[in-house]
């Protein structure tokens, strides 16, 4: 097979059909877990950050990540873990929480890195909409997720929170 | 600070499945991934940059005496009140020690210790609405809560113990040292604890020696615990 030309673009396009095994809607771009997509001598290199120390999707993200590169004719993609920047829920793309909110999950305000359980405990429901919510839990069923209940529409929903 | 984060993160996993309610099983269960997932990111930086074990053998093949943690977080569950307390006196340290540790001279720590400050927000939060919601509840609750928090005070200020590295550690700015932690810690949780109409014991005496490999029966059998599944499998096998 003729090796492919590196054209940065078509990879990062390519990223955006690799979705979060937790959040299936959202794509690894949408997350804003990419941080760079570089040519090396042989091949291709893809870095990324995961959302949580302990996110135990990581490996498979990883594996994800370099089939799809893979699979657009490139060799020798190696998929980094980039130490140098720390992600936060901000790195979310606007479109990433319409994905969120039509997946069901309550999302998290901008905060640039400044808030308290006020910004945690507050979140719109992702069904109806209303503020008027209360917060069950800070925790929820995966680390990413805080639980919440709506009085408007009497549903409970879990919320992405803010990092 | 791994061997804490490892040893703590199976204490808490023993809440899955048995929390007083679902909300706390489900906390409980996540602060317990997050603590095994920061061990491993602490163990990871021991290996990469100083060649040690990698971290399944630091993690499941230490001998009880080359286990560093406080015995704060070797103490078994007991009730809920007791989990809860020393989740809260441990939280608080654990939170501050990272975040002096976000500006620490040796750059792979501070890096990491900025990413797990933002999440150990979570478990201090955490903590501090249910002492406050316990420590003011009923008459029950309130004396749980203040014979906890007696009986795990002299452990907690086991976590501070000074290591041999200490004076090296300041001077070359890669930590401030136990004694500053301390100190910002008490600052920290005395208007909490105030704040849940319980009182800090008058009398202390440090738990000290967890750092230096000396720990309590129950370190041993929790050990064994751990190691079961990996010891029972040829050398070598992944996961």
């Amino acid at each position: 097979m003729p090796v492919t030309v590196f054209n940065k673009e078509e990879i990062h396009k390519s990223l955006v059909e690799v979705m979060d095994p937790e959040i299936p809607t959202l794509s690894v771009v949408d997350m804003g877990m990419i941080t760079g997509v570089e040519e090396t001598v042989t091949g291709v290199r893809v870095k990324m950050i995961p959302t949580f120390t302990a996110c135990p999707a990581l490996r498979v993200i990883k594996e994800m990540i370099k089939s799809k590169v893979e699979s657009l004719g490139y060799e020798n993609v190696e998929v980094q873990v980039d130490d140098s920047i720390i992600w936060n829920s901000d790195r979310i793309t606007p479109n990433g929480k319409i994905l969120l909110e039509n997946f069901g999950l309550g999302t998290p305000q901008r905060h640039a890195g400044n808030f308290g359980l006020e910004e945690i405990a507050h979140s719109k429901c992702p069904h109806c909409g209303s503020e008027d919510t209360t917060m069950n839990s800070i925790f929820g069923s995966t680390l990413c997720r805080s639980t919440h209940f709506c009085f408007s529409c009497k549903q409970a929903f879990e919320r992405f929170k803010p990092v | 600070m791994a061997d804490d984060e490892l040893i703590y993160g199976h204490r808490m996993s023993e809440w899955t499945g048995m929390g007083p309610i679902m909300e706390e099983d489900i906390a409980y269960s996540s602060m317990a991934q997050d603590k095994i997932g920061h061990a491993l990111a602490n163990y990871s930086i021991l290996e990469k940059e100083f060649q040690t074990a990698n971290p399944d053998k630091l993690a499941f093949f230490r001998k009880e005496n080359e286990m560093m943690n406080c015995q704060l977080v070797e103490l078994s569950n007991h009730e809920y009140d007791f989990s809860l307390v020393r989740h809260f006196l441990f939280d608080h340290a654990d939170f501050i020690r990272y975040e002096m540790l976000s500006t620490s001279s040796f750059a792979p720590l501070a890096q990491l210790s900025k990413k797990i400050k933002g999440e150990l927000k979570y478990h201090v939060l955490h903590a501090d609405t249910w002492l406050t919601r316990l420590g003011n509840a009923t008459d029950e609750s309130h004396v749980r809560m203040q014979s906890a928090l007696n009986e795990l005070w002299n452990y907690a200020l086991g976590i501070f113990e000074p290591s041999d590295f200490e004076a090296q550690l300041i001077a070359e700015k890669i930590f401030d040292g136990e004694k500053v932690l301390q100190q910002k810690w008490i600052e920290k949780i005395s208007p909490i604890i105030e704040k849940a109409n319980l009182k800090i014991p008058t009398s202390s005496s440090p738990v000290y020696g967890g750092r230096k490999g000396y720990h309590t029966d129950q370190l041993q059998p929790l050990l064994t615990e751990m190691a079961e599944v990996i010891s029972s499998e040829a050398e070598g096998t992944e996961w």
